[in-house]
């Protein structure tokens, strides 16, 4: 590889965000070279469904896949996978590779996404402990609850440890889930929500330990039991650590960009280095309607940084700003849940959370939606949605009032 | 297989042969037919993949669900050809379909 050869983008991060980009750069008309690197032996593929269809069998490989390997080929763009960036040279506009070869770039985009954070803890290196991030940790997980009945004890209450524990349930295991929290989903969703969910999957067999530390994860070279910081003991025959995710921002701190739990871009993606812009879960971003900058660990951002990016690179008109968004399935819960509840100190509830069709909406003090979390209720959903872009007051008695629709209440 | 023909906003015509099973979300999708953004990936939860159903289509097509409904309901630009693309799997008897894509999803 030469000098010659600088003419070009490079993405490092084959997921969702750095996989959209390069279809986007092309979609907008970008002519130039494109190579798309990954450290995982795939083509993009979709995070979401790992804990869902996926690990229930329900979804095949080409139905993850988010486009046919046929499609980087035809459309130019030189995907490597299993290939790991080690560093950027920022002044030479290179990325180096774990071999040690290099590649001059133009523009870099990374895309590096967050990694399962691992927290200090004797035994986790037993086999049997896993965590759920890749398709291949799906693979590992999906295999070890192949027959039914086995014992499956999820460290950490959040949307990966419940997604994973309905549908640990539906392939036959005995599911418990420890919290150190006294709820769970305690960082992400309100309380009315959380016990909710609790019930929901207690109706279902899942076993909730709340407000437990874990001691130890016990065992010879498997993992057999998890023990508790009371000293209780969880036999297991495979424990997911589901504690959150950190940033994979290594190769920006080592470059000198700017990060705090992310690196730090601005509304186009763009850092403090003209030829170097971070999408996706490894990034964070202003976010325009709440006045402050933050990450978002969800598809719809990263969609929407590889756009931003795509039109900044292109020369096109900038994306409108988006009202983030999220999703979870559960069971037959459809929770979906727009914006993010900030500055908002008046919670409304519309519906009845025993019929599993009901909605919470977050309001500001002068009443404006800042965030609504809505199970089985996609109008609540989208009218939410619109309300948290228009900023527009509503009322919180026509908002309770199911006898009013939500096209009613938003108009 | 089908022959599934997109058309985007501007009128030009991108006919793709999508794989029986597949949805039309997922046929626009992997061969980067623009204007279709699908953020959910299928789940019915975002609305980022709607299209409107050419009228002869119609009937063969089929009548959105409750939840598709819903989620229509609040979409932009919505007409009674509206549908959501993730919904509509494609089956032999669809070849020749005709979806528009409306130029921006939200």
């Amino acid at each position: 590889m030469s000098a010659a050869d600088a003419k070009g983008i490079v993405i490092v991060g084959a997921g969702h965000a750095g996989g959209s980009c390069a279809a986007f750069l092309r979609q907008f008309g970008y002519a130039g070279s494109i190579v798309l690197l990954g450290d995982e032996p795939l083509a993009p593929y979709q995070r979401p469904p790992l804990s869902k269809a996926w690990l229930k069998g329900e979804a095949d490989a080409d139905q993850l896949r988010l486009r046919p390997d046929s499609f980087y080929t035809e459309n130019g763009i030189e995907l490597r996978t299993s290939t790991r960036a080690s560093c950027v040279d920022r002044a030479g506009k290179r990325v180096v590779l774990s071999d040690g070869a290099a590649i001059f770039y133009d523009r870099l985009i990374l895309a590096t996404g967050r990694r399962a954070r691992r927290i200090p803890l004797k035994g986790l290196e037993r086999e049997g402990v896993l965590e759920l991030r890749t398709a291949a940790d799906a693979d590992r997980l999906k295999a070890s609850l192949s027959a039914p009945g086995r014992r499956l004890v999820i460290i950490g209450g959040g949307y990966v440890g419940l997604e994973a524990a309905a549908s640990a349930r539906a392939l036959g295991a005995e599911v418990t889930v420890v919290e150190k929290e006294p709820r769970v989903l305690a960082r992400v969703a309100c309380e009315t929500l959380s016990s909710f969910f609790q019930d929901y999957h207690r109706a279902r067999g899942v076993v909730f330990i709340l407000g437990a530390g874990v001691a130890a994860l016990e065992g010879e070279a498997a993992v057999t039991a998890v023990r508790l910081d009371d000293g209780r003991l969880l036999a297991a025959d495979v424990v997911l650590m589901g504690v959150g995710a950190v940033a994979n921002d290594e190769l920006a701190q080592e470059a000198g960009l700017s990060c705090e739990n992310g690196i730090v871009v601005d509304l186009a993606g763009r850092t403090a280095d003209p030829s170097i812009y971070a999408i996706g879960d490894c990034s964070r971003r202003p976010l325009p309607h709440y006045d402050r900058v933050g990450h978002l660990e969800s598809v719809p951002n990263a969609l929407e940084q590889a756009k931003q990016v795509a039109a900044d690179i292109t020369g096109r008109a900038p994306p409108a700003p988006e009202v983030p968004w999220f999703w979870s399935d559960q069971y037959d819960l459809k929770l979906q849940i727009a914006g993010l509840a900030l500055d908002a100190p008046t919670l409304v509830v519309r519906g009845d959370p025993a019929t599993a069709h009901f909605a919470v909406f977050h309001l500001s003090s002068d009443h404006r939606v800042r965030a609504v979390e809505a199970v089985n209720a996609p109008p609540e959903f989208m009218a939410g949605r619109q309300l948290i872009g228009a900023g527009k007051p509503v009322a919180p008695d026509k908002l309770r009032d199911m006898s009013i629709s939500m096209k009613e209440v938003a108009a | 297989m089908a022959k599934i023909i997109y058309v985007d906003h501007l009128g030009t015509e991108r006919s793709i042969d999508v794989k029986s099973g597949l949805t039309v979300m997922e046929g626009a999708v992997k061969n980067n037919i623009p204007g279709i953004d699908a953020d959910c990936g299928g789940a019915c939860a975002c609305a980022t993949c709607h299209v409107y159903v050419d009228p002869a289509w119609l009937e063969k097509v089929g009548a959105a669900s409750a939840m598709e409904e819903s989620m229509l309901d609040f979409a932009e630009g919505v007409q009674p050809n509206s549908r959501l693309s993730c919904q509509i799997k494609v089956t032999d008897d669809l070849d020749g379909l005709k979806v528009t894509t409306p130029e921006t999803q939200h």
